[in-house]
Parts: structure tokens; C-alpha cells; sequence
């Protein structure tokens, strides 16, 4: 009786009723970057009931109505997202350019000068420049395996779209204040502790590397006061 | 021509009853043409508005029916869309192909849009039509439908573009094929009605003609998707192989009128096969007549969604051995069949009674269910082996699937 001639055309008729009839057949789906809310989700979200809702916020509630309303909505990623705008730790970058020689695209340009801190350490150069052309990265992560200490670590956003070419180039001022909201890539550290640069907050330099840092007082006593 | 009044009803007669009682009786030919600019306004309008409407609700329902979401940015549900559509669409530039016949190429969409319109004014909807009786009805539909392939043919002539052409050669063979067995399907029914006149379809349906002539209602059903093109018969504006086909070239308000058109033909026919097969007008007491009609029409618009919404696209010589294969015998076995069936019932006057409509209806569905399931039956896959028809790879697949 299955093999019967035109039946899949009544099956494939069945399943699209199915799709129709059960919303749960649905695929989650993300509106990017804010989706309608109705009357409904709104309450829902407020923790109340629609009746509730309708009397608390009454002028919320008819603009809701006529399907005015949106929440913002963006796709969760993973705490490992290689994204955009690389977290930079100036105190633990030493300016040794490893991230600049294994770049595969040869997009980052870093120019420093001696500075005179923590000779005794090794010398740590003050960063004057460092260039990176995102719109030409392929964001493979090299330059962060490459990082000796930490520094540099993938970032954790993807919205930063720009008209023009040139202002994709992120300078070290950008670098500086962009959000220390690293991903979890290559950094196992940054794994165990299940952090998430989406939703935690972020991280000081302190507690970003492999091994504890030492502050200067220790290096004091180590080098200067022994 | 208005000579008797029959209540309140929706026709030429009544409105021009209403606006003859403002203007003297003189002024015949000026009330005549206030008539009918006020009658094609209401017709044209509620046409369009219903065509806005539906727009929004097959983008919505085909999105839900693939598992996904319609268009819902504007207004509550995506409602106002079809307004956001029309702003983009007159915003465009209006181009026109440098080598282009430049008046066929205007006047194409045009043609392609007013006999979509005409068809409705012979459509009684509730009570006569809008052109009162007319007595040569279902001839109007068959000719004014025609019409479209002409159209179609300008438009893909007109453009000079190759696929514009391929899809518009593809179209006139596909049109004119399956008016073949659409017309010998609504012969049928005049058989057992014995008028041109809609009025009198719909009133010798005391038992629906869907029900008394299953095979000519699948014959007319599929013909008619066929005929506005829809899937799967949407080979004219393939849009994966010939680039949309004879609209290719067309933008702007051009382009929204060909959109328009073409959204406009399921409603349109689903008028027609509720006028034809499902009864017009006619259903339970409470219920008024218009409501019933409204609610067949969405009936059949949901299903031609719901077939849009399931089946891939036929490829061309499928669809033309459909239709002459399949649809054309069918047509040709259902005519033979109601001309014995009605030659053996009718009464002296040539007239069928309710009884006799049940007895047919009772033969017609025996004999259909037979048709397919020998059909289903003969053409099973298993018959030939199955493994004749798959290509050795595919082949090894399925023995790997049976075991």
C-alpha cells in the first residue's frame, strides 16, 4: 500500500499540515537584532499576567497592540566566539611583536620604543602603534596562540560593521579601551572557569593570564631589595 | 434591461435604482455611466484590497507551513507590509531595456492585469451578478482568461531577453495545453446545468458539481493552478532557472502590476471553481449566501497554498504529458461519461432532479476512486522493479537501506 504510485504526494502534504498546525515544529529563531513582542511576552517577561499587565502599563500595552514593541534579541555564542575587537592588556604586553611576526596576513604593525620599565625583568617597551587591519583578518587566533603572556585575546563581539575600509584598521587607543571581555579561545584558563564574555563582566589584567603576574612591589623585593 | 427588482442585491440594477433616484429621467446615459464607474470602482478596489490581504496572508501561512516566520516587522503582524511593499516598489525607477519594444513592453502588464479583473463581473455574487444576467457567462471566462497568455507572450517578446522569451515560449505552451482540458471540464458541467449563465450554474446546484463530477473538479482544479501559474506549474517564472521568467526585465510599478496580477489570480480562481463546482452562494439557512461564499473561497485559496507550500516545481515536459496525457483523457472520459449518465436520467424536459444528481455524484465517485487507485496501483514502482528506474549509485544506496 506504501509503494503505492502518488502517495508521497499526499506524505509531503502531511507534513507541511503538521508544520502549519503544531508551532512547536518551529525553529527557534532569532530576530537579529530585535524582534516584535505582542501583549503577551511582554507579561511574560514582566513576571505578571496579561491583566496585570494591561492595568500596570496601560500605554505599553496598546502600543504592544499594534505591534510596535521590540526586544532586543541576539544569537547566543559560544564563550570560545572568535570575534571581533581584540582584548589587549597593555600592563602585560611587553611589545616582543609575536603576535606581528605570526600573523599568516601580516596585518598587524606594532612600533615601540624603550621605556625604560622593569629592566630588570627584561625590557619592556611603551607601544606606540599597534595596527590592526581587521578588515583583512581571518580571525584564525594565531596571534594569540602566539602570545607569551597573555596579552592579546580574541574578542568577544560581532557588530562592527563600518563604511569605510580605513576604519576598520583598530589603532592602540581603540585597543586600549576596548572591552576586556576576552574570549575563552585558547585561553584554558579563561575556560575553567567557565567564564563567559557575553554575560560576565570583565577581566582585570590580573587575573587574565596562565600564571599569576607579579605586581612591581614583588619584583622589588625580588630583583632590588635582596 | 432593469425591469424587475429581486430585493437587495449587489448587481448593476440596484445601484443604478439608487442613483437614478437623484437624477431625472432625462439623464438616462448619464446615470447608466455613473453606474458603472461607481460599480467598476467597487469591484476594482475590493479586488485589490482583498488581493493586499491575501499577500500578507500567503507570505504569512507558506512561512509557517516550511517552519518559519512570514513577513512580521510592520504593524501588528506583519499587516501592513503589503503598504511597505507598495512604497518600495513605486520608489524604484521604472526601466525600460534599451532594445526593448517599448509599447508592447507597456502595455504588457496591462493586459496581463484587466482580464483578471473582467472575470469577476460575470460572477454572481450573491443574488446576479454585476453585469446582471449575462447569459453567455462561462464563454466570457474561457475567452477572457485566454487572455493572459497573449500577455505573457508580449512580455517575454518585449523584453529582448533571452530567458524573458523562454519563459514567455514556455508559458503560451503550457497555457494553451491546459486550456484544453479546462474547457472540456467546464462543457461538463454545462451538460448537466444546460445554460451559459453562471446565475443558473449556481442554481442547478442542488447537489454541488464538485460532488456529482469528482474527476471534472480535479481536471478543472489542476488546470487552473496551471493556469495562473502557480506551483507547481510555475515553470513560466522559474526563478532558479530562467531568472522570473518573462518579468525579468520589468521593475517598479511595471513589475508591482504583474506582482499584483499574479497574486490576484488565486482569488479569482477560487471565485470561478466556487461559482462552477462548489455551489456559489448556496449553503445552510443561517449562514448568509455571501458568507458562504467568502468561506469557499478561502477554502480553496488555503489549498492552493498549501499545494504551493508542499510541491517542487514540475519540469517542462512533465507538465506538458500532464495535461495532455492525464488531464486530456480525463477530461474527454468525464464528458463521455456525463453525456451517457444525463442522456439516461433526464426527464422529458431535459431537466435532472436532486435524486438524479445523488445518483450520479454516488457513480462519478466510485468510478473516480477505481480511476486512481488502479492508476496508483498499475504505475506502483514495485511493478517494473524499482531498481530499473535509479542509476547504479543510487542503487547501492538503497540496498545499503534495506539492510
Amino acid at each position: 500500500m506504501m509503494n503505492m504510485y502518488g502517495i508521497g504526494i499526499f506524505k509531503g502534504l502531511w507534513i507541511t499540515l503538521k508544520n502549519l498546525v503544531i508551532p512547536g515544529r518551529m525553529f527557534t529563531i532569532h530576530q537579529y537584532p530585535d524582534r516584535k513582542i505582542g501583549p503577551m511576552g511582554l507579561a511574560r517577561m514582566s513576571g505578571t499576567n496579561i491583566f496585570n499587565f494591561m492595568l500596570q502599563q496601560p500605554m505599553l500595552f496598546m502600543k504592544s497592540m499594534t505591534g510596535f514593541t521590540s526586544v532586543e534579541d541576539r544569537m547566543d555564542q559560544h564563550p570560545r566566539f572568535r570575534g571581533e575587537e581584540f582584548s589587549w592588556y597593555e600592563q602585560r604586553c611587553t611589545g616582543c611583536a609575536s603576535c606581528a611576526k605570526y600573523c599568516p596576513l601580516g596585518i598587524i604593525r606594532i612600533v615601540t620604543s624603550p621605556s625604560g620599565l622593569q629592566v630588570q625583568e627584561g625590557e619592556k617597551y611603551a607601544i606606540d602603534v599597534f595596527d590592526i587591519d581587521i578588515g583583512r583578518c581571518m580571525f584564525c587566533g594565531l596571534c594569540v596562540e602566539a602570545c607569551p603572556y597573555d596579552a592579546i585575546h580574541m574578542g568577544s563581539g560581532f557588530e562592527e560593521g563600518r563604511y569605510k575600509r580605513n576604519d576598520l584598521v583598530i589603532s592602540v587607543d581603540q585597543l586600549r579601551k576596548s572591552p576586556k571581555k576576552p574570549s575563552a579561545w585558547f585561553r584554558p584558563q579563561l575556560e575553567s572557569k567557565k567564564y563567559n564574555p557575553h554575560t560576565d563582566e570583565e577581566v582585570s589584567w590580573r587575573d587574565i593570564g596562565r600564571h599569576e603576574k607579579p605586581t612591581l612591589d614583588d619584583l622589588e623585593e625580588k630583583w632590588v631589595k635582596r | 434591461m432593469c425591469n424587475e427588482s429581486n430585493g437587495i442585491s449587489f448587481d448593476f440594477c440596484s445601484i443604478q435604482g439608487i442613483i437614478g433616484g437623484f437624477l431625472p429621467e432625462s439623464l438616462d446615459w448619464l446615470v447608466f455611466l455613473l453606474t458603472a464607474i461607481t460599480l467598476s470602482f467597487l469591484v476594482i478596489n475590493a479586488l485589490v484590497l482583498s488581493t493586499a490581504i491575501y499577500t500578507w496572508f500567503e507570505r504569512r501561512v507558506l512561512g509557517r507551513f516550511q517552519a518559519r516566520l512570514g513577513p512580521n516587522r510592520w504593524g501588528p503582524f506583519g499587516l501592513l507590509q503589503p503598504i511597505a511593499d507598495l512604497l518600495k516598489l513605486i520608489s524604484k525607477e521604472d526601466l525600460i531595456p534599451d532594445q526593448a519594444d517599448r509599447i508592447v513592453f507597456s502595455i504588457a502588464p496591462v493586459v496581463f492585469l484587466v482580464p483578471v479583473l473582467l472575470v469577476v463581473s460575470v460572477v454572481p455574487l450573491g443574488g446576479d451578478s454585476f453585469l446582471g444576467r449575462l447569459n453567455i457567462g462561462v464563454l466570457f471566462i474561457i475567452a477572457v482568461t485566454g487572455l493572459n497568455t497573449i500577455a505573457i507572450f508580449m512580455a517575454g517578446w518585449a523584453s529582448r531577453n533571452k530567458y524573458a522569451m523562454l519563459g514567455a515560449m514556455r508559458g503560451v505552451a503550457m497555457l494553451i495545453s491546459y486550456e484544453i482540458p479546462m474547457a472540456l471540464a467546464i462543457t461538463a458541467i454545462l451538460l448537466i446545468s444546460g445554460s451559459f449563465a453562471l446565475t443558473t450554474i449556481v442554481n442547478s446546484q442542488s447537489v454541488f458539481f464538485a460532488l456529482v463530477q469528482p474527476i471534472g473538479f480535479f481536471v478543472f482544479f489542476t488546470a487552473s493552478l496551471a493556469e495562473m501559474s502557480r506551483t507547481p506549474f510555475d515553470q513560466i517564472e522559474s526563478e532558479s532557472e530562467l531568472g522570473s521568467g518573462y518579468h525579468t526585465e520589468y521593475s517598479g510599478m511595471k513589475y508591482a502590476i504583474f506582482q499584483l496580477a499574479e497574486f490576484m489570480a488565486p482569488i479569482v480562481t477560487a471565485i470561478i471553481i466556487t461559482t462552477l463546482y462548489l455551489g456559489g452562494t448556496r449553503g445552510f439557512d443561517p449562514i448568509p449566501g455571501q458568507l458562504w461564499f467568502v468561506l469557499k473561497v478561502f477554502l480553496l485559496v488555503f489549498l492552493m497554498l498549501w499545494f504551493r507550500a508542499t510541491w517542487p516545481r514540475l519540469r517542462i515536459d512533465q507538465i506538458m504529458s500532464f495535461a495532455w496525457k492525464a488531464l486530456f483523457g480525463l477530461a474527454l472520459f468525464n464528458l463521455v461519461l456525463l453525456t451517457i449518465e444525463v442522456q439516461l436520467l433526464q426527464d422529458g424536459e431535459g431537466k435532472l432532479q436532486t435524486d438524479d444528481l445523488w445518483l450520479m455524484s454516488a457513480i462519478n465517485w466510485g468510478i473516480a476512486l477505481l480511476i486512481f487507485v488502479m492508476m496508483a496501483v498499475f504505475k506502483s514502482p514495485n511493478r517494473h522493479g524499482i531498481n530499473a528506474q535509479v542509476s547504479s549509485t543510487a542503487s547501492i544506496g538503497l540496498k545499503l537501506e534495506d539492510k
